[in-house]
């Protein structure tokens, strides 16, 4: 722009420069038709026909919800026909709508709408049409996306010093932060407001993922830049496949397609549904579910995860209860054989999980590509109640074939839990039984032996109530927690249980013949309070504990393969309860969480103000039970470890790092030691500076006062000294009482 | 070892204090009584009756023959510590809620309350005159700026009167003059207690705030900062080791609706220079309010607003104890 200079004024108005007003104000021309869409494909008619089909049209747009059209707003083209000499359509229309927002609505919902069998509307934006008959006829080859090279996904895990991750949410605050033992965690990260509610792990640690009004965000790689982020207002819950591909979630918001999002995901179909299946890798919406599929739309009530997931993320599927079991197979999201699996009294279902060997054993199936070797089935298995004169039922279910594998049945049943034992050996369904007079409940374990011929089942009979129950993970042990007090199940009591471990006893054969292997007890642990059971990933350690009770906060670290001395050793080969050792009994006041680290060595327990307002914060244990860190946090709230993806080593591999262990440890033992003296030294060389600069002010401080008094005519400072105490020690002698006795001789 | 619990007044604790050589215990409490102890066995060997309100401080002269007391009956009493005599009675406007001897006894200083219409102040007794003639001179009064003092103490060689004040405060005043000499804002919140090192060349601070803070006399340098997770109602130095020992806890009005759990009311020891929280005494159920440190360094006591006293008598291992990196300096 020119600059105003007062002695250089334009003779005339002409000779004023407007042009960078006009630019400014210049009316934009095409928006004014972004209201305007034009439908084509429509019925060729005649004048007389005109208004009808002007009606028909104003009756669709209204039906599915567009909106309005304006008043007059329809225009429809006519030319003379040189055949009959009438006035006829040219087969299309234009339509103004109230607000842009109404036309776009209009393009997506209308689009492709079957008018009648022969006339399919085709909508398009009226600006469209204009833009698309500019283009150049010639093809002009895209210029190649760059490649964006993306951060290493899991980066954390090249740590020299394998350490593990953990997430902590504080207030607004959500830290990223390495364990490191005995030293304060050090932080790799940290954000305000990085999420609106909680945040969760995927399965295998590659994404955090964080809670927003609008959607779900994943974040990971060394930077925790977003990584990628799905649409789906008012998200509550997610849920990620076991191998991460895909996510569910689900907003108590049914999808709404009139808000007018630009770039929203939804299409018709998924108007009303609440719960999404999406690719985590492309971030497309795969397919939508209705939160409820009971037919009487009652909303039932949110069991989470909603849809439970074969192990190698192939298939998925739901329970409506007392109907069918749906599966569902990826990508195509298509229910297996093309329809639900009808079970009558359907209550609940699992998928079994399978052993690191059987997974390493698809994918190298996989790699050879022979398609002439039958793929492994996934089995289900799931339970229906007692219905008419049918007994209650545990089925075990091969899929996709949907094979009825094995059956068994149940009576006097009053609930079921499944229980797979995380290699897929063993299902343990837990039975609650009501006595004959329904007054009082015992409980029956039911062990499936799924890897034996004909899967033999096992029976084990409990008196009382069973409260929790867990396997060992990859291990053939299992722990329940029993009571029989009265008080279970009221408010604000802290019932008294008994904890009881089994193994399974491989006996050897006698007398030549294979006897089948038991479950046995190992030992039983009565007057506990104990009601959770926390295995470490790895096995062998277990933590009983006592969980949001009002008056205790015992943590009970066991191992059960304890070999302390030679003659422990003998006696565990006699009896399995001599291996069962208790290593250390703690407290945390006002525990709410307790959360194993994926490689089994630490633990934390955690209190959390989303469930008490008094000493939050979490305390760091090894798996002896040893405190490493305790810290009270003010509005403490969440912390999660990162869970960390299968170990890429071979069987062997492994096998050869266990053997060579002395030696490895070695190197690692050196670094902590350098580490601790380093860290030691820079500590104690802090404390000498303190030191020092204390005395030397002492000195300086000293010497100026004995100068004061000297000049005040007082002598220095009277120093205390010992020679100066007299101690007086007075022994008082005190009769209480005196008798005299004559002994005869 | 087993603390000595003392359990000679019905209502909470407000100062308890050693005399020079340590062998006896004076403790105020708002049953209107000062009570002294034996502090080797914990036997009480007499009362001082006369106040008729809650007695909020009390000291005793370097000699142990005076001891005054400040009570909320708006008196400050001199009573003569061997025959528990009421010698003299000063009468205020308003309550006394700390009284100090100065070095040479010669004097000594009474913090009054702002009530009623009063400004609070400090007023400066003279003992000496007192005792000799009964004098009954208008004492020399001190009005502190801007926020009233809550605690007071004198300076070596009677140079001024360090005055914690309400608002967090700390200042220096000329007590012949009544001007203010320098001051400092370290403290946040309300300082609690102001206790000064043997030769009184520095001086430890307890806060609301949660923190208590080391200075320096003569410049009010702020020195060491102990930052803990309580509010703190007292401070105390400790001889032989290197160590601060800082008590408190919630606010009396809200323990009876929190467990004894949460109330952290515990004798916490932290080292003086370093700043680190070395150990922690526990037993009081209800807020501690006053520490003292015996001259020599064995022991200590704590008075707590549940009505107890309790006198520790260090382990062995507390005189052993040092940093690793300092063995070889010798403790």
């Amino acid at each position: 722009m020119i600059a105003f200079d007062i002695n250089n004024l334009p003779a005339s108005e002409d000779e004023l420069d407007y042009s960078d007003i006009e630019a400014k104000y210049q009316v934009p021309f095409e928006e004014g038709f972004d209201n305007i869409i034009v439908v084509d494909k429509v019925p060729i008619v005649e004048e007389s026909k005109k208004d009808k089909l002007f009606r028909t049209m104003r009756k669709i747009f209204r039906t599915a919800g567009v909106g309005e059209i304006k008043e007059g707003g329809i225009s429809m083209p006519m030319e003379l026909n040189a055949e009959t000499g009438k006035q006829t359509s040219k087969g299309f229309l234009f339509i103004e709508m109230e607000t842009a927002e109404q036309a776009n609505l209009a393009v997506k919902q209308l689009n492709n709408h079957p008018m009648d069998r022969s006339h399919i509307l085709a909508i398009n934006r009226f600006t469209d049409i204009e833009k698309y008959s500019q283009l150049k006829e010639e093809y002009v080859e895209p210029e190649e996306e760059k490649f964006a090279e993306r951060e290493h996904l899991r980066s954390w895990l090249t740590d020299p010093q394998a350490r593990d991750q953990f997430v902590l949410h504080r207030g607004d605050e959500v830290i990223i932060n390495w364990n490191r033992r005995t030293e304060p965690p050090e932080e790799i990260h940290k954000r305000q407001y990085w999420t609106e509610t909680y945040v969760q792990w995927s399965p295998l640690g590659t994404y955090l993922a964080t809670f927003h009004r609008q959607g779900i965000a994943l974040w990971g790689g060394p930077s925790w830049n977003k990584i990628i982020r799905f649409v789906h207002p008012g998200v509550k819950l997610i849920d990620f496949s076991p191998n991460e591909r895909y996510l569910v979630t689900w907003s108590n918001e049914p999808i709404t397609l009139n808000n007018g999002i630009p770039g929203s995901p939804f299409g018709m179909e998924d108007e009303g549904n609440q719960l999404i299946i999406w690719d985590v890798h492309f971030g497309a919406l795969l397919r939508s579910f209705p939160s409820s599929t009971s037919p009487d739309d009652t909303s039932n009530k949110i069991t989470w995860p909603m849809f439970k997931w074969s192990h190698n993320d192939k298939y998925f599927g739901r329970v409506t209860v007392g109907q069918q079991i749906s599966i569902y197979e990826t990508p195509g999201m298509g229910l297996v054989g093309r329809k639900s699996i009808k079970v009558e009294g359907v209550v609940d279902f699992e998928w079994a999980p399978v052993s690191e060997r059987d997974k390493e054993k698809e994918k190298d199936k996989s790699k050879d590509k022979h398609g002439d070797k039958k793929a492994r089935e996934e089995i289900i298995s799931f339970w229906t109640p007692e219905i008419g004169n049918q007994p209650a039922r545990v089925t075990l279910m091969s899929i996709p074939s949907k094979e009825i594998i094995r059956t068994k049945n149940l009576f006097s049943v009053a609930n079921c839990k499944l229980h797979w034992q995380s290699n897929g050996d063993f299902l343990c369904v837990k039975v609650d039984r009501h006595t004959k007079t329904k007054k009082s409940k015992f409980a029956n374990l039911e062990i499936f032996r799924v890897r034996e011929k004909d899967i033999p089942v096992e029976v084990i009979e409990v008196k009382d109530t069973v409260i929790a129950f867990a396997w060992e993970p990859k291990g053939e042990r299992f722990v329940i927690i029993t009571t029989n007090d009265p008080t279970y199940g009221q408010p604000n009591t802290t019932p008294k249980t008994s904890v009881v471990f089994y193994y399974l006893d491989k006996a050897k054969p006698v007398n030549g013949t294979q006897s089948i292997a038991n479950f046995k007890l190992i030992k039983t642990l009565d007057k506990k309070t104990t009601n959770s059971i926390f295995w470490s990933p790895r096995g062998r350690h277990v933590i009983l504990a006592t969980l949001r009770s009002q008056s205790n906060f015992d943590l009970e670290f066991w191992d059960l393969d304890f070999e302390g001395t030679a003659e422990q050793k003998e006696a565990a080969r006699q009896d399995p309860g001599a291996s069962l050792q208790l290593m250390s009994v703690q407290e945390h006041y006002n525990v709410t969480d307790i959360e194993w680290d994926p490689t089994g060595r630490y633990v934390i327990t955690s209190s959390s103000m989303w469930r008490h307002s008094a000493e939050i914060g979490y305390t760091i244990w090894d798996f002896k039970g040893t405190q490493m860190q305790r810290y009270l946090l003010d509005k403490f709230k969440q912390l999660l470890w990162r869970p960390r993806p299968r170990s890429l080593l071979t069987n062997e591999q492994k096998k050869k790092v266990r053997r060579n262990l002395r030696e490895y440890s070695k190197v690692f033992e050196e670094e902590d030691a350098l580490a601790q003296t380093s860290v030691s030294k820079e500590q104690i060389a802090h404390r000498r500076r303190l030191m020092d600069e204390w005395n030397a002010w002492r000195k300086r401080v000293e010497s100026e006062l004995a100068e004061e008094r000297e000049l005040a005519g007082l002598p220095p400072v009277d120093t205390r000294e010992d020679e100066g105490v007299e101690v007086i020690e007075e022994w008082v002698e005190e009769v209480v009482e005196e008798t005299e006795e004559i002994v005869d001789e | 070892m087993r603390p000595i619990l003392l359990q000679g007044h019905t209502r909470s604790l407000t100062q308890i204090k050693y005399n020079r050589e340590g062998d006896l215990l004076f403790s105020a409490a708002k049953d209107h009584v000062v009570n002294v102890w034996f502090s080797h066995n914990g036997e009480r060997l007499g009362t001082y009756n006369g106040h008729v309100g809650a007695v909020w401080t009390v000291d005793v002269n370097s000699a142990s023959k005076l001891l005054l007391s400040g009570s909320a009956d708006n008196t400050a009493k001199l009573w003569d510590v061997r025959t528990g005599k009421c010698l003299h009675t000063w009468e205020f406007h308003t309550a006394v809620k700390r009284v100090a001897f100065s070095e040479d006894d010669t004097m000594a200083l009474a913090v009054t309350e702002q009530q009623m219409g009063y400004q609070g102040a400090v007023a400066i007794l003279k003992i000496d005159s007192v005792l000799e003639a009964g004098e009954q001179d208008e004492p020399f009064v001190i009005s502190p700026e801007p926020t009233k003092a809550m605690v007071a103490a004198w300076g070596y060689l009677n140079k001024y009167i360090i005055i914690g004040h309400k608002d967090g405060m700390i200042s220096q005043y000329d007590w012949k003059t009544g001007e203010k000499l320098t001051s400092k804002h370290p403290h946040s919140d309300v300082i609690t207690d102001l206790q000064m090192s043997p030769d009184r060349t520095y001086f430890a601070t307890s806060s609301k705030d949660k923190s208590a803070q080391l200075f320096e006399s003569n410049t009010l340098n702020p020195l060491k900062k102990y930052v803990t997770d309580c509010p703190l109602n007292s401070a105390s130095i400790t001889p032989i080791q290197d160590f601060i020992i800082v008590g408190g806890g919630q606010d009396a009005m809200q323990v009876t609706t929190t467990s004894m759990r949460q109330g952290k009311f515990e004798c916490r020891f932290w080292h003086k220079i370093l700043e680190e929280e070395v150990g922690r005494v526990k037993g009081h159920f209800g807020p501690i309010n006053t520490i003292a440190v015996h001259p020599d360094g064995k022991s200590f006591s704590s008075g707590g607003e549940d009505g107890y006293i309790r006198v520790h008598h260090f382990d062995e291992d507390y005189f052993k104890f040092t940093y690793p990196e300092f063995q070889h300096i010798g403790a």
